[in-house]
C-alpha cells in the first residue's frame, strides 16, 4: 500500500519518531514551536513553513524556541551534543549561516579531531536552501559546498520525501555533526513513504534513471528537473542516466565513476554559482578519475555567478531548469 | 468468422497496485503462430519487467501497442486470429474492444475484495491482500526476505478460481517487524491465527522457499485446515540451504552488497531490476528488519542446514501434495523436490531458478489450479 506523504511531512515524521525513541533527541531554533506562551499553544506554528507542526504537543520542553541568535542557540545546540544530547538545530535559512559559522566549522567540526577522539557531536543542524520562493538574495541561496568543503562535517541534500525521511534519521543516530540541507520548493512534494522509521545511508547515491548516452549527476531539487529534460531527450533518443548524489560529503563518486565509465559523457547539474560547487568538484573528480572514457568535454549547469534575484522573472532566469540541462546534454552528445 | 475466434491481447495485471504498464519489444511477429505459453511482448511496470505469456493459440494478427507506449491494464495490446480471419473482421474487433473499454478504477485503495489491508493479530500488524471470490479459500505464504509481491504473478490467474489470500510474514514486506523467537512453530503459529481472525476455516496452503515449510508445519500439526498443499522450490523437504545465501541477504546494505545475492534467486540474472534492488532495500532498511532477518534465519537454517526436515511426514498427509521446484535453483536445490516422497506429486522445471513461481508463472499457476480443484473434493 502506498502510503503518499509529503516531504513536509516526512521531515516532521522523521522528528516525532527519532524524538520517541530517544530521549536525548530535542530540537531547537527560531520558532520551531512558533508561539510558546502565546494563545493557541497547542495549535503552536511549528516552524516559518509550519516542518515541526504538532511536535511541541508531544514533547513539551524537548521543543525549544530560541532568542534570535544562531551563534547562541547553534553553538547551544553544539555544547549540548558534545555533553550527550543528540540536538536538532534548525538554521531557518541556510543563507544564515554567517552569524554561527564559526561554532559550526571551527568547534563541531574539529572537535573530535582537536580532542584526540574524546569529543563526539552528534549534533543535526537543518536548514532550508534553495531559490524559486521569491524570498530574495538572502534567504534563497544554495550553500552546500561551503559545508562539504569542510572536513569534520557531513552535508546532506534529500531530493524526495522518501530520502529525507530515511536520511533525516540516519543524520540523527550518526554521531558528527550533519548538515540537513532541506529546498524550500520540495516541502510540497509527494512520494511513497514507509510509516515505520527507517535509514539511508550517506555516500550512497540514488539511481533516478537508468540511461546509456549521458550521465546527469544532480542533487536536491535539480533532480526533478534533469528527469524532466530526460523524458523529453529521450523523445529525441538520447538516454540519460540521472544520479541523484543524496549526500555532498561523504560523496558516493563510485557510482558517478561507473556511469561515466558506461556512457563517457557527463553533464552535472547545480543550483549553486559555478565557482567552487558540488558541479565543479563533480567535474574535477570524474576528469581525475574517468579521464580515460571521457568522450566528450564535461558540462556544468549551474545559477549564474550572481546573488538570487527577488524580481520574479529574474529569478526563474537564475535557477536552472530542464531546458538548459537538455541543452547542456545535446552539446555533450554532439 | 464469428467473434470467438478473435482473441484479444491484453495488459496484463501483475499485483494489485498495477494500474499500467508500458510496452516493451514484441517477441513474436505479425503472421506467426502463438502457441500458448509462449512469450509474446515484454511489458514493464514500476515493479517489475516480465513478458506477456499467451494463455490462448493463434496466428498474431496486430502489433497495437508501441514500443514505450503506456496502456493501462487490460488495454489491448494486440489481437490474435486464425489466418483465415478477414482483416475486415479484426478491424471491427478492435473498434469495438475500444469503444467498449473502460480501464479499470485505480486498484490501490480500491473496492473491499481487491485491496492492500492490515490486521491485528496477537499485537502484530500484518499486511495481507484478499482476492476473487471462489467457493475454495488459498493461502500463499512467501519465504526468506520475500512478501506478497513474490505472487505478483500468481495472484490474478489463481483468484479467477478461487479466494485467495497473501500475507506479509512477520518481520517482513509491511507486517510487523516483532518476530518473537522466529522459528517455524512461531511462524506457522501466526498464519493459523490469521486464519482463524479472518474465518478461513479451511485453505490451500501455497508457500515458497521457508514458506514451503511453514505450510507443512501447518497442514502436520492441524491437518483438517489444510486441503491441499502446494510446496515452491521449498524448504523442508532436504537439509541442504545456501547459508552464504541467507547470511549475506541478512547484512547486505547496499546495492553492490545485495544485488549478487538477489541473482542467484533467478536463472536468468537479468531480471534483477534496478527496481527490484531498490525495492529489496527498502524494505531492509526499516527499523528492526536485519534483527527480525537474522533471528528467523538462526531458527531454521544454522551452519548451513536445514533446521527442519518434515518430508516424511508431509508424505502421510492424506491431502493432495505437489511439489515444484526450478532446475536451476541455487538456494536449495531441486533435487529436494525430485527426491521427495513417492506420494508428493513432483516436478522440476527446466530454465528456471529459486523463483520458479515469477519464472515460469504460467505453468505454475496451471499445475496449482488443477491441485486446487484436486484437493477441493
Amino acid at each position: 500500500m502506498a502510503r503518499m506523504l509529503s516531504f513536509k511531512d516526512a521531515i516532521n515524521e522523521a522528528l516525532d519518531q527519532e524524538m520517541a525513541r530517544d530521549e536525548s533527541v530535542i530540537v531547537m531554533g527560531e520558532d520551531v514551536v512558533g508561539g510558546t506562551g502565546s494563545p493557541g499553544e497547542d495549535d503552536a506554528w511549528g516552524g516559518v513553513l509550519g516542518v515541526t507542526k504538532g511536535l511541541y504537543a508531544k514533547y513539551g520542553e524537548r521543543m525549544m524556541d530560541t532568542p534570535l541568535s544562531e551563534s547562541a542557540y547553534v553553538g547551544a545546540a553544539i555544547g549540548a551534543a558534545t555533553c550527550g544530547m543528540r540536538p536538532v538545530a534548525e538554521l531557518m535559512f541556510v543563507d544564515f549561516f554567517g552569524v554561527c559559522m564559526d561554532q559550526i566549522y571551527n568547534q563541531a567540526a574539529k572537535f573530535r579531531y582537536m580532542f584526540g577522539g574524546k569529543a563526539e557531536t552528534p549534533v543535526v543542524i537543518r536548514c532550508m536552501v534553495g531559490a524559486g520562493f521569491r524570498a530574495a538574495a538572502h534567504h534563497s541561496q544554495m550553500l552546500t559546498s561551503v559545508f562539504t568543503h569542510i572536513p569534520g562535517l557531513k552535508v546532506v541534500l534529500p531530493s524526495n520525501a522518501y530520502d529525507a525521511k530515511g536520511l533525516l534519521i540516519q543524520a540523527i543516530r550518526d554521531n558528527d555533526p550533519v548538515i540537513f540541507c532541506e529546498h524550500k520548493m520540495l516541502y510540497g512534494t509527494e512520494a511513497d513513504v514507509p510509516d515505520e522509521a527507517y535509514t539511508i545511508p550517506f555516500a550512497e547515491a540514488a539511481i533516478a534513471r537508468e540511461g546509456s548516452d549521458v550521465t546527469v549527476v544532480s542533487l536536491g531539487a535539480m533532480v526533478g528537473k534533469s528527469l524532466e529534460a530526460a523524458d523529453a531527450l529521450a523523445k529525441d533518443g538520447i538516454s540519460c542516466e540521472v544520479i541523484d548524489l543524496r549526500t555532498t560529503s561523504p560523496m558516493d563518486e563510485d557510482t558517478v565513476y561507473e556511469s561515466v565509465e558506461k556512457t563517457g559523457r557527463l553533464v552535472v547539474v547545480d543550483e549553486s554559482h559555478p565557482r567552487c560547487s558540488i558541479a565543479s568538484d563533480v567535474s574535477s573528480l570524474v576528469a581525475q578519475n574517468c579521464f580515460s572514457s571521457l568522450k566528450a568535454k564535461i558540462e556544468m549547469v549551474n545559477a549564474p555567478h550572481v546573488p538570487p534575484p527577488f524580481a520574479a522573472n529574474l529569478e526563474d532566469m537564475f535557477i536552472p531548469d530542464a531546458g538548459k540541462i537538455s541543452e547542456a546534454v545535446q552539446a555533450v552528445a554532439a | 468468422m464469428t467473434e470467438a475466434s478473435i482473441i484479444a491481447i491484453k495488459m496484463p495485471k501483475w499485483g494489485l497496485s498495477m494500474s499500467e504498464g508500458k510496452v516493451g519489444d514484441w517477441l513474436v511477429e505479425v503472421g506467426k503462430e502463438i502457441n500458448i505459453g509462449d512469450e509474446i511482448l515484454e511489458v514493464e511496470t514500476d515493479k517489475i519487467a516480465s513478458s506477456v505469456e499467451a494463455t490462448d493459440g493463434g496466428v498474431l494478427r496486430r502489433q497495437l501497442g508501441q514500443f514505450d507506449e503506456v496502456l493501462p491494464v487490460g488495454g489491448l495490446l494486440g489481437v490474435m486470429a486464425d489466418s483465415s480471419v478477414s482483416d475486415g473482421d479484426i478491424d471491427a474487433f478492435i473498434e469495438e474492444f475500444q469503444a467498449n473499454f473502460v480501464p479499470e478504477e485505480s486498484g490501490e485503495d480500491g473496492d473491499a475484495g481487491n485491496a492492500y489491508a492490515k490486521i491485528n493479530i496477537g499485537g502484530r500488524d500484518i499486511r495481507y491482500v484478499q482476492q476473487g471470490d471462489g467457493e475454495q479459500n488459498v493461502v500463499l505464504i512467501h519465504g526468506f526476505g520475500g512478501d506478497i509481491d513474490n505472487w505478483l504473478f500468481n495472484l490474478g490467474d489463481l483468484s479467477a478460481k478461487a479466494t485467495v489470500y497473501a500475507l506479509d510474514l512477520p518481520g517482513h514486506g509491511q507486517s510487523s517487524k516483532e518476530v518473537g523467537d522466529g522459528s517455524l512453530e512461531t511462524l506457522a503459529q501466526c498464519v493459523v491465527d490469521f486464519m482463524d481472525e479472518l474465518d478461513i476455516t479451511k485453505a490451500h496452503l501455497v508457500g515458497h522457499s521457508m514458506g514451503g515449510a511453514i505450510a507443512q508445519q501447518i497442514a502436520i500439526d492441524h491437518p483438517d485446515r489444510v486441503a491441499s498443499l502446494g510446496l515452491i522450490c521449498s524448504a523442508g523437504l532436504g537439509d541442504e540451504i545456501n547459508q552464504d545465501y541467507i547470511d549475506g541477504f541478512t547484512h547486505a546494505n547496499s546495492r553492490r552488497e545485495v544485488k549478487p545475492h538477489l541473482q542467484k534467486l533467478f536463472a536468468d540474472e537479468s531480471l534483477v531490476t534496478r527496481q527490484i534492488i531498490d525495492d529489496i532495500l527498502k524494505y531492509k532498511r526499516l527499523d528492526g528488519v536485519e534483527q527480525a532477518l537474522q533471528t528467523i534465519g538462526t531458527a531454521h537454517f544454522a551452519g548451513g542446514k536445514q533446521q527442519s526436515v518434515s518430508a516424511d511426514q508431509t508424505a502421510t498427509l492424506n491431502i493432495p501434495v505437489l511439489a515444484i521446484s526450478g532446475e536451476a535453483d541455487q538456494i536449495i536445490p531441486a533435487a529436494h523436490t525430485e527426491n521427495a516422497p513417492q506420494s508428493i506429486e513432483t516436478k522440476v522445471i527446466d530454465g528456471a531458478g529459486h523463483m520458479v513461481q515469477m519464472e515460469a508463472a504460467g505453468e505454475v499457476n496451471k499445475m496449482l489450479i488443477e491441485l486446487i480443484q484436486r484437493g477441493s473434493g
